[in-house]
C-alpha cells in the first residue's frame, strides 16, 4: 500500500511483515525510529509470536542475537555509529558462527570528534566483519531490501546489514510503497536454521578451532559470500516477480551505456547524482551512474562489467581511509585492475555535510577533464585546515583541534544544511 | 518542483509541520519529501526542517538553499539567523505574528517583494485559541494553503486526521480553517496584515 511515511517506520512495517520472533535493541541514534516503532508493534500484539528484548548495552544486543539464532529464532536488531563499534566483538562471533541476523545500519559518522549525522565510516569499519552488506538508495529500496536481507541471511546461514544513511534517509517522510503480509509470506520462506541449540538433539556451537581447521571455517565464510554474489541478483529478479519492482541486486547502472565518464557511490547521494547527471546529459555530456548495492560480498566482476565501455570513473565515497584515501574507492581500483582506465576519489559528505548539486557539476566536469588529483575532498574549507596548520606551526601546545576548528568557524547555528 | 523552508523553534512543531505538509501533498496525488536540518534538538532551539514538492519522484537529497516559499514560525528568529537566505525573488513569506511586516522590521523587504506572496499570520494566538497550546505549526499550513494554492485545505485537514485523533485534531482542524480564512481574507484586502 502506498503511504506518505518516514524511512524509519517504513522499515519497521517492513520488518514486521518478515515476521521476526526476537528483535533486540539499544536505542542510538538515527536507528532509534526504527526500533521503537517495532516495540510499539510487539506490546500492541500488531506483531505476534515477536519478543522484544531491552538490552542494557549495544554489545549486549548482538550477544542476545547471537543467542537467540543460536536457538532458531528470526533475529532482527539494528544500529548505528559508536553502537555498531561498541558491539563489534559480537559482530565477528555473528558471522563466524554463521548466524542469519539481519541489522539494519542507520549510517552514521563515528567520532571522535562526536558527530550524529550521516556518512559510511560505521558500517565500512565492519567492512572485513564477515557481514554481507547492502546499500539502500532510497527508502523503498530500504524496505525491499530488509525483505531480501531475511531470505538471503537464511539461505547462506550468514548475518547481514541492511545499511540505509541515517537521518537523510531514516527521517525523512516519503511517498514508500509497504508490500502486503501476503506477498512477503510468498517471498520468504520459514526459517529452517542449518544449526540450533535444541534440547533434543544437542550440539554445542561455538567450538575452539586450532590452527588445523581455523583456515577452512574462514575459508567458508568467505565461499559463502562468493555464492551470495550468485543469489543477490537471483533474489533480486523473483522479488520483482512478487513485488513488481526493481530493488535490490549487486549494481546499478544509470544512463552508462554511451557515458565516457561514470560517477560511483553508494547510498541515497545516488539520487542527487542522478538529477546532475541527467542535467550534464542535457548539456550533451557522456556521464552516467554506477551504484553499488552490494558492499560485501563485493561485486568485482559486475563492476568491471559496467566499467567496460567508458573512458574514466570518480568514485564519490562518504567514508575515509585516513591515510591512504578512499575505502569504497579501494574496492574499485581492484576490479578493473589492468584495464588501464582512469580513476578518480572524491570524498564527500563526511559527518552530515550535504553533498549539493552545485558542488558535484563542477566537480563531475572536473572528472571528465581528467583534471582532478588523485583523492578530492569536496567542499573542503581549506583556509581553517591552513590556519589549524599554520597554529601547529607556531605553537606547541596548539590545543585540541576540533575546538580550534570550532572557535575558527564560529557559531554555526545559523547554517541551515 | 516547489521547495518550501520551515524555520522555528524545538517544540514548535517544525518537523511535525513538514511532515504534514508532505502528508497533505501526497495526499493529492503528488510526489513530496520532508526531512529535517538534523541537529542536537533542544526546545527552544533554531530549528529548519524541509519539504519538496513535485509531479515526478523527487531523488534529490541537499538541503534546501533556494526555497520557493518560507514559513517563519518564530519572528524573533529574524534577529539570530538569516532565515531569507536564497529566497526566490518571488518565494512567498508566512510570517507566524501578530504584528505587520513593518512592525517587526520587514517594511523595506515587503515594498520591494510581491505583497500577494507575503502574509502574516497570527498562529501562536490562533493555536492556543483551538488547541489550547502555543503551538503555531498547523495554523500556518492552513495559512499557506490559502498563501500558496499549492494544497488545499482539505488536504491539510486529512494530514492532521493522520497525525492526530479525537479532540487534538478537531482543534487542529479548526485552528487550520481560521488560518486559512484570515489569510484569504487578507489576500482579497491586498494587505498584508
Amino acid at each position: 500500500m502506498l503511504k506518505q511515511t518516514e524511512g524509519s517506520h517504513a522499515v519497521a512495517e517492513a520488518v514486521a511483515l518478515c515476521r521476526p520472533e526476537v528483535i533486540c535493541a539499544y536505542p542510538i541514534s538515527p536507528q532509534t525510529h526504527i526500533v521503537e516503532a517495532l516495540g510499539e508493534m510487539v506490546k500492541s500484539g500488531e506483531l505476534p509470536n515477536c519478543e522484544f528484548i531491552n538490552v542494557e548495552s549495544e554489545f549486549a544486543a548482538m550477544s542476545v542475537a547471537i543467542g537467540s539464532s543460536a536457538a532458531g529464532a528470526r533475529t532482527y536488531t539494528a544500529t548505528a555509529s559508536q553502537g555498531l563499534l561498541f558491539m563489534v566483538e559480537a559482530v565477528y562471533n555473528a558471522s563466524g558462527l554463521g548466524l542469519p541476523i539481519v541489522m539494519t545500519v542507520a549510517n552514521r559518522a563515528i567520532g571522535a570528534p562526536i558527530n550524529i549525522w550521516n556518512d559510511h565510516s560505521d558500517s565500512l569499519s565492519q567492512r572485513d566483519s564477515g557481514w554481507m552488506q547492502l546499500f539502500a538508495e532510497t527508502n523503498q529500496e530500504a524496505v525491499d531490501l530488509h525483505i531480501q536481507a531475511f531470505r538471503l541471511a537464511e539461505e547462506l546461514s550468514m548475518p547481514i546489514m541492511v545499511c540505509m544513511d541515517g537521518f537523510i534517509l531514516t527521517h525523512a517522510f516519503e511517498r514508500i510503497d509497504i508490500p502486503e503480509q501476503s506477498q512477503v509470506d510468498a517471498y520468504l520462506p520459514a526459517f529452517e536454521p542449518r544449526q540450533m541449540l535444541d534440547p533434543a538433539e544437542p550440539v554445542s556451537i561455538g567450538a575452539m578451532v586450532g590452527p588445523e581447521a581455523f583456515m577452512e571455517v574462514r575459508y567458508l565464510a568467505h565461499a559463502k559470500q562468493m555464492q551470495a554474489l550468485e543469489l543477490i541478483p537471483q533474489y533480486a529478479a523473483e522479488f520483482k516477480q512478487v513485488f513488481g519492482r526493481d530493488s535490490g541486486g549487486l549494481v546499478r547502472p544509470y544512463q552508462i551505456e554511451d557515458a565516457e565518464t561514470v560517477i560511483i557511490a553508494m547510498g541515497s547521494v545516488l539520487g542527487t547524482i542522478k538529477d546532475v547527471v541527467d542535467e550534464m546529459r542535457a548539456e550533451g555530456h557522456k556521464i552516467g551512474v554506477l551504484g553499488i548495492i552490494s558492499y560485501r560480498p563485493f561485486p568485482l566482476q559486475a563492476v568491471r562489467a559496467a566499467l567496460a565501455n567508458c573512458k574514466r570513473f570518480l568514485v564519490l565515497e562518504k567514508s575515509l581511509a585516513v591515510g591512504m584515501g578512499g575505502i569504497l574507492a579501494t574496492d574499485i581500483r581492484m576490479a578493473v585492475t589492468g584495464s588501464g582506465l582512469k580513476g578518480f576519489t572524491a570524498i564527500a559528505g563526511l559527518g552530515g555535510r550535504p553533498i549539493p548539486k552545485a558542488s558535484l557539476h563542477p566537480l563531475f566536469r572536473r572528472a571528465e577533464q581528467e583534471d582532478l588529483p588523485p583523492v578530492t575532498f569536496v567542499d573542503l574549507d581549506e583556509a581553517a585546515v591552513n590556519k589549524q596548520l599554520e597554529r601547529e606551526r607556531l605553537n606547541r601546545r596548539s590545543g585540541p583541534i576540533a575546538e580550534n576548528i570550532l572557535h575558527d568557524k564560529g557559531v554555526v547555528s545559523a547554517k541551515f544544511g | 518542483m516547489f521547495q518550501i523552508r520551515i524555520h522555528g523553534r524545538g517544540g514548535q512543531g517544525v518537523v511535525t509541520a513538514t511532515e504534514m505538509l508532505s502528508i497533505a501533498a501526497f495526499e493529492e496525488g503528488r510526489h513530496a519529501q520532508a526531512f529535517p536540518s538534523f541537529g542536537s534538538e533542544r526546545t527552544g532551539a533554531p530549528v529548519v526542517a524541509f519539504c519538496r514538492i513535485d509531479d515526478k519522484e523527487i531523488r534529490l537529497r541537499e538541503p534546501i538553499m533556494q526555497p520557493d516559499a518560507l514559513i517563519i514560525q518564530d519572528p524573533t528568529l529574524l534577529h539570530q539567523i538569516d532565515v531569507f537566505a536564497g529566497l526566490k525573488s518571488e518565494g512567498y513569506v508566512l510570517i507566524n505574528t501578530s504584528h505587520s511586516f513593518e512592525d517587526i522590521g520587514l517594511g523595506e523587504f515587503a515594498a520591494t517583494h510581491k505583497a500577494s506572496h507575503l502574509a502574516a499570520l497570527p498562529a501562536t494566538e490562533i493555536g492556543l485559541k483551538h488547541i489550547g497550546r502555543p503551538i503555531p505549526n498547523v495554523p500556518l499550513l492552513g495559512g499557506f494553503a490559502a498563501l500558496s494554492g499549492l494544497i488545499k485545505l482539505e488536504s491539510v485537514v486529512l494530514a492532521i486526521n493522520e497525525k492526530f485523533s479525537g479532540k487534538v485534531a478537531e482543534g487542529n482542524v479548526a485552528a487550520a480553517t481560521e488560518a486559512y480564512e484570515r489569510v484569504r481574507a487578507q489576500m482579497k484586502g491586498g494587505a498584508h496584515a
